[in-house]
């Protein structure tokens, strides 16, 4: 057998030879030459509504030849916090996720920049609302892009015919499709005495006071707007003010008007009284009237959702924006980031908001006038001042404008719920304010 | 039975055939092949059990940021919390209520099942069976809707009779009546069937005996049945006291805490700090609090196996 013998420098041209195929061939354009990407994006409860996303995100992976996954996780029971909170854990898993509220804060330091693609994202959408902001940025930096999907405000949504025979308020003519609120009238004076005359009648209002988020938004809503806060935004204690005091107070009367058993709500307790048509009035995204409109039609075209009744200090609407945000540990991240400008673009904005029937709501100045408002129904126009379009009210979160961190547990653990079922129940003012101040001081623990 | 004799005075004189001939043995032993067909399960215990219990170890010991070591800092801070207590001190209430009620309902039920002719019995220890087969996230989900705060069938059936309506998980007495009632359902046939065995094993020589000896009924249990029952008894009512401190489904689904914190217990207390909260240290070191209570059980309940086996 003859074998031929490689010489020293026939060795040394080839291994450089097929080191220089191996470092060029990542370059060669194939199928997947921009990699790989992993997105978690939440679920949507609107059927259908995640096939929008998945679209803009396969025309996206086409063009830039990226190979994509997506995994849609629900928040039902907890289960994207839990996912956030194990890869956050374990330095690995998704590339992009669905940051709700809170989420990108705590996660802060794990997230990756994006105020560079913010900048022409706000160039060409308008500017982002504040709520956005407080929860979005830290610093000078953008933690997440924020999402249409699943971002929503939680005002109130009212029955036409209940609202005009019982409270004497027509909030169609309060909240006209089509043009600008004429809402001066509609303050929580107004809305107290409303709330009194439907209990009267027999279809109190159903706001909550469980320990979860609606109970939890509409509470931080009414605060918001007596100017109670109960830790500020530079980290002091400001329970034990009157600004609080007022508004526990105001929420004594109220819940004395209120269903009896509120104590014990949680997200989906609204959502029914509305639909079974016990109730006047809710406040909620219109996921409940969505509900209504397959289970209780009746219900549903005498629903209107509209804004918030307005306080000594400001009309204040409680909003839960959603973040796309890229992890750190990714290791595609100039694709993550590509595709977030993709999915920010008006026109892909537009087609998911319509894909979850006006449910989403975009975070951007120059998108909250979009056609789905105008068309939803019936009642037709019932949507339209659902995204805020004439800006008359102040888009906020409960616990704000505390330091993100600490407002975190305000919110998480319910406080402001807890301090108005206290006060109701018998205790004396300054102790619930104590206890409130107790709790303050332990959530400051850094 | 030893299954390896010692002799400490052999020396073997090639030392490379000893080692051959030491491993081929060591491979024969009866404990060695038990030992390697444990490997599986142990390599997965300590894989999903130590290794997450010793992670958890370490993050009750960091900050809020997870960025810093503070030692024991973390249960310092919540020892002078009053929700942390207020905590406390319903995990023992709700894990010892609802440990008695689930031994004295399986105790009067295995009783029943006992007594009924063997051709029936096993119909109803299957049907009895049915609330701790259905996985409880289920089972809890038609009781959420039984005690629903608008809608609660209980409270539809009891206004016939002009009573209610009852706050079920709206007042802070009742939510607590309704979770540990829940957890009674779903816990008692374990009970049932661990006594319904333990019956079954007295011998009937006994009771001919303590009849003869002019016995009632209720000399018969104290001095016949719960003798003979006390190892099962001792034994199944410390382990369901693990397992029911450690409980979260039932609370989580049907009240999740509330009202005013006034359900929770260790594990829903700390799922909503460490995780709606993210404040995962401290949920990790309200979750360790259970760690020394769950230890004295385990002590006992070790102690009383080892008694069992001395008497065995």
């Amino acid at each position: 057998m003859s074998r031929k013998k490689l010489t020293r420098r026939q060795f040394v041209a080839a291994t450089a030879m097929s080191s220089a195929a191996l470092i060029t061939a990542p370059y060669v354009r194939g199928a997947y030459a921009a990699g790989k990407l992993s997105i978690g994006f939440w679920d949507h409860w609107v059927p259908g509504a995640n096939k929008a996303s998945t679209d803009l995100v396969n025309e996206w992976a086409a063009k830039e030849k990226v190979e994509v996954t997506i995994d849609y996780i629900p928040s039902q029971g907890n289960k994207n916090l839990l996912t956030i909170a194990a890869e956050a854990q374990a330095k690995s898993g998704h590339d992009i996720f669905a940051m709700p509220t809170w989420w990108a804060h705590s996660n802060a330091e794990q997230l990756e920049d994006v105020s560079d693609i913010m900048k022409p994202i706000i160039a060409e959408n308008g500017e982002v609302n504040g709520t956005a902001k407080y929860l979005g940025t830290s610093g000078t930096k953008w933690l997440g892009v924020p999402a249409c999907v699943g971002s929503q405000i939680k005002g109130p949504c009212s029955r036409i015919d209940l609202m005009k025979k019982h409270a004497g308020i027509d909030v169609q003519e309060m909240y006209p499709a089509g043009s600008q609120p004429k809402a001066d009238n509609w303050t929580l004076e107004t809305f107290l005495k409303a709330a009194e005359a439907c209990h009267k009648a027999g279809f109190p209002f159903g706001i909550g006071l469980g320990e979860t988020t609606d109970n939890v938004d509409t509470a931080g809503a009414i605060f918001l707007s007596f100017g109670a806060q109960l830790v500020d935004a530079k980290g002091n204690l400001t329970v034990k003010t009157d600004a609080v005091r007022q508004a526990l107070d105001f929420y004594k009367k109220l819940i004395s008007f209120l269903p009896p058993d509120v104590a014990a709500w949680d997200d989906a307790s609204n959502n029914k009284w509305l639909v079974s048509g016990r109730g006047a009035m809710i406040m909620n995204p219109p996921s409940a009237w969505a509900v209504a409109k397959r289970d209780a039609p009746q219900v549903a075209e005498q629903c209107w959702t509209h804004g918030f009744p307005a306080g000594p200090k400001g009309r204040f609407a409680p909003y839960l924006p959603y973040f796309w945000s890229i992890w750190n540990f990714s290791k595609n991240k100039e694709a993550a980031k590509n595709l977030l400008v993709h999915l920010s673009k008006p026109a892909a904005i537009e087609k998911m908001v319509v894909a979850s029937g006006g449910y989403d709501l975009p975070a951007y100045e120059k998108l909250t006038t979009l056609k789905v408002w105008q068309e939803e129904g019936p009642p037709k126009g019932t949507l339209y001042h659902y995204p805020n379009p004439y800006k008359h009210q102040t888009l906020s979160i409960a616990a704000s404008p505390a330091p993100p961190k600490i407002a975190q547990q305000i919110y998480a653990q319910a406080t402001l719920t807890k301090m108005c079922l206290r006060y109701h129940q018998g205790e004396a003012m300054e102790k619930t304010l104590a206890w409130a101040e107790g709790e303050c001081e332990g959530f400051m623990r850094s | 039975m030893a299954d390896v004799a010692l002799q400490p005075d052999r020396v073997g004189a090639a030392q490379p055939a000893r080692k051959r001939s030491s491993l081929q043995k060591a491979l024969k032993r009866k404990s060695t092949a038990a030992f390697l067909m444990t490997l599986p399960l142990i390599i997965l215990i300590a894989l999903l059990v130590l290794y997450p219990a010793f992670y958890s170890l370490h993050l009750a010991t960091l900050n809020k940021s997870m960025q810093r070591f503070v030692g024991l800092g973390n249960f310092e801070f919540l020892f002078k919390r009053d929700t942390f207590w207020l905590v406390v001190k319903q995990s023992c209430i709700f894990a010892i209520t609802a440990v008695f009620f689930k031994a004295l309902i399986g105790f009067i039920v295995a009783h029943f099942v006992h007594n009924i002719p063997a051709k029936g019995q096993r119909k109803w220890r299957g049907m009895l069976l049915v609330p701790w087969v259905i996985p409880p996230a289920m089972s809890t989900l038609a009781w959420l809707w039984l005690f629903d705060p608008s809608y609660s069938a209980f409270n539809y059936t009891l206004s016939f009779f002009g009573i209610g309506p009852i706050p079920w998980t709206g007042d802070a007495a009742w939510a607590r009546f309704s979770v540990i009632l829940v957890n009674v359902w779903y816990g008692a046939p374990f009970f049932m069937i661990m006594y319904l065995a333990s019956l079954k094993s007295v011998p009937d020589q006994l009771y001919e005996a303590a009849a003869i000896d002019g016995a009632n009924w209720w000399q018969r249990i104290w001095y016949v049945t719960l003798p003979m029952m006390r190892n099962i008894i001792a034994i199944t009512t410390l382990f369901s006291l693990i397992v029911t401190f450690a409980n979260f489904d039932i609370v989580r689904i049907l009240t999740a805490g509330g009202p005013l914190d006034h359900t929770h217990i260790f594990a829903t207390w700390a799922f909503r700090i460490g995780i709606e909260g993210s404040d995962i240290p401290l949920g990790a070191s309200v979750s360790l609090f259970m760690v020394p209570i769950l230890a004295v059980a385990a002590i006992f309940i070790l102690r009383d196996v080892n008694k069992r086996g001395n008497e065995a």
